[in-house]
């Protein structure tokens, strides 16, 4: 794999962070292979339906996470995002169960993309660190929910059939939350290579000064990032209580974590500017996988934290090592060049 | 300070409000007993359940008066108001549900020296506050009538079961099911398969029941001994398209489960019934007014039978009352 990524000296960051997702690719296939070896029916259809579903969630925040890692910024308020928006358009939909789905998704994307609007003006206008405002905003948000829902559920009984079942509705054998997930992350590859936002977040974050000589403001593309992770959280929020049939006040309590894990999986760098969505979109299928196997492996629920965080941690350090190894060959190139 | 001096004014209007009422009844029968009974806050469903049991016990009674009553928040500082307004009523007996065990003691020790017979319920006062505590169901009882539910759920008592428990190290889960094993013998036809722990979290509880189907397809019964995997465990069932093949039961409440016993995926489940805990806190209260000694006794509560105290004055009321489709929806509506 070292040896690929020297080979294409010279190519762009975002190419030569291919040889990783070809690895994490690679990775994923035999975790995936020594899973079913140990339990056979791991692969079985309706299981993989399953893991989709509840990968979907996660890949889906792993790639609004990941425009707000490209700009050097953290989001560790998703998860309450998706907590707040959830248990508001839950309360909604209890309160008018006639208004129909389209005011619920409307709503979910809404408020989501305004809490995230929140974090981004904080982090944009007044330059506080993105890592101060969303410790504050992850416990700010998640104490609205306590607010909004004076603290008690809303049950599957008081939520509409079409709330809980649009999620559910198969369209070619995979269910629409699968679909979702899907698409965000289309929408996401699409928007990052394509659109000039899009390759602006790279720039903003990979090197913040050059992108400001180039003329763009790199507040701006913080903000825009915030807002989209909040978008893709509120409607995230939405599919998560109807998937699970429960609104309450620890809806999602702690996946940030997970959600951040996905992305420095996914090959995504915590110091800005480098990762894509096919590398994100790897990493929350890996930790997916890892999460809906060890219970079936049957691995001892004191032992299921412990893999997991070691998991995470070689990933992290694997992917340090591939980034020093990238410093090097610039520092070779421009001694090349003198 | 303004705040805490319009409470004490309002306290006192409410007593010399019911101050006429009272010495009336006093006068026309002097062996009334008046019991405060202390809600951990007012419109709270729950606590207006154990108000309608605490006033069918002192109907049973016959001369037995409730005064209802609790803080409009859950706070410590509201219950000392509400504490020292019954004493200037001069009530016989005191029952608390204690927001705090340790704040309300000295309030609590002043009612016991005028006399008033303090007893906590539901939510314990420290021991030197209070003569007894009734709780509403002890690691014992919950634990077998968890085994108890999982046979019922069983059409001929004979199956694979599997737990989906809060998190390995819950003291109150990992009591209930050491009880829950221990009890197993008796029921020869419950083969206990897989312990697994959803943490308390909706979608953790919901991968390991998934978990649990996948790895015993013949699996009959998933017991969760907690609220949020109770439902987390039927909402997997129901994905899974297994209603009517694999039974969920354990401990919810009926607001949280009523959905799931219509969806058919629960059949039944457990939890304290608090209009039961309202009538046996009334019925321990009067024993204690006329003359009955508190810890290491054992106290007759009517309908519900005797309950005995330990010699620290803690007494469990009664096994968890089993809810299903013929009651969860009266019930949903109360808590």
């Amino acid at each position: 794999m070292r040896e690929t990524h020297s080979a294409r000296v010279g190519l762009g960051t975002r190419i030569g962070r291919l040889p990783h997702v070809v690895g994490l690719g690679l990775l994923t296939l035999l975790l995936l292979a020594a899973v079913s070896f140990a339990f056979p029916p791991f692969l079985e259809v309706d299981n993989v339906k399953s893991l989709l579903d509840d990968t979907a969630l996660l890949i889906m925040l792993a790639v609004g996470e990941m425009f707000v890692l490209l700009t050097r910024s953290v989001d560790l308020s998703v998860a309450a995002n998706a907590a707040l928006t959830g248990m508001v358009v839950a309360l909604f939909n209890a309160a008018h169960p006639g208004a129909g789905m389209l005011p619920v998704i409307v709503i979910a994307i809404v408020m989501g993309a305004v809490l995230g609007a929140f974090n981004g003006i904080l982090v944009w206008k007044l330059r506080i660190p993105s890592i101060v405002v969303t410790l504050g905003t992850l416990s700010a948000y998640r104490g609205l929910v306590y607010i909004v829902s004076g603290g008690a559920w809303v049950n599957s009984g008081q939520m509409s059939p079409m709330f809980l079942g649009l999620v559910r509705v198969p369209i070619l054998g995979v269910s629409v939350l699968s679909w979702i997930g899907f698409l965000v992350a289309v929408a996401a590859f699409l928007f990052l290579r394509f659109s000039v936002s899009g390759r602006n977040l790279y720039a903003a974050g990979n090197n913040p000064n050059a992108a400001a000589y180039a003329g763009i403001d790199v507040g701006r593309m913080q903000f825009l990032a915030f807002v989209l992770s909040g978008a893709i959280a509120g409607l995230a929020g939405y599919l998560w209580v109807a998937r699970f049939a429960v609104a309450y006040t620890d809806v999602a309590s702690g996946f940030e974590l997970q959600v951040i894990a996905a992305c420095v999986i996914g090959g995504v760098s915590i110091t800005g500017g480098v990762g894509g969505v096919v590398g994100v979109v790897l990493g929350g299928l890996f930790l997916g996988i890892i999460k809906n196997a060890l219970p079936v492996v049957g691995i001892s629920p004191f032992w299921q934290m412990a893999v997991s965080g070691l998991v995470i941690t070689v990933a992290v350090v694997l992917n340090a090592g591939a980034r020093r190894h990238e410093g090097r060959r610039i520092l070779e190139e421009s001694e090349a060049g003198a | 300070m303004d705040r805490r001096t319009l409470l004490k004014t309002g306290a006192m209007m409410a007593a010399a409000a019911t101050l006429p009422a009272a010495i009336s009844s006093r006068a026309r029968a002097a062996g009334t007993i008046r019991v405060g009974l202390v809600a951990k806050s007012l419109g709270n469903g729950f606590f207006v359940a154990v108000d309608k049991g605490a006033n069918e016990a002192a109907k049973a009674l016959g001369d037995v008066q409730v005064i209802f009553t609790g803080p409009t928040t859950t706070t410590a500082e509201g219950q000392i108001e509400v504490i020292q307004a019954l004493i200037a009523q001069h009530v016989d007996a005191i029952a608390i549900s204690a927001n705090d065990p340790d704040a309300l003691v000295p309030v609590c020790k002043r009612a016991l020296a005028r006399g008033i017979k303090v007893i906590s319920y539901d939510s314990a006062v420290s021991p030197e506050g209070r003569i007894v505590h009734l709780a509403p169901s002890s690691d014992e009882l919950i634990g077998k009538a968890l085994n108890k539910l999982a046979a019922a759920a069983l059409p001929d008592g004979k199956g694979k079961i599997a737990l989906v428990s809060a998190t390995p190290t819950s003291t109150n889960q990992n009591a209930w099911i050491a009880v829950m094993k221990g009890d197993l013998p008796n029921y020869p036809g419950l083969d206990l398969v897989s312990i697994t722990y959803g943490n308390d979290l909706a979608d953790d509880s919901y991968r390991e029941a998934t978990a649990l189907l996948q790895k015993y397809p013949d699996l009959k019964v998933i017991v969760s001994p907690s609220s949020v995997g109770i439902v987390a465990s039927a909402k997997a069932v129901e994905d899974a398209k297994k209603v009517g093949q694999v039974y969920v039961t354990g401990l919810g409440l009926p607001s949280e489960c009523a959905g799931h016993v219509m969806a058919g995926s629960i059949k039944s489940f457990a939890i304290w019934n608090p209009i039961d805990l309202g009538y046996a806190t009334i019925e321990v209260a009067v024993d204690l007014v006329r003359g009955a000694k508190g810890p290491g006794s054992s106290l007759p509560a009517g309908r519900m039978g005797s309950i005995a105290f330990d010699d620290k004055g803690v007494g469990a009321m009664a096994v968890p009352f089993t809810y299903d489709k013929s009651n969860v929806e009266q019930f949903a509506k109360v808590f």
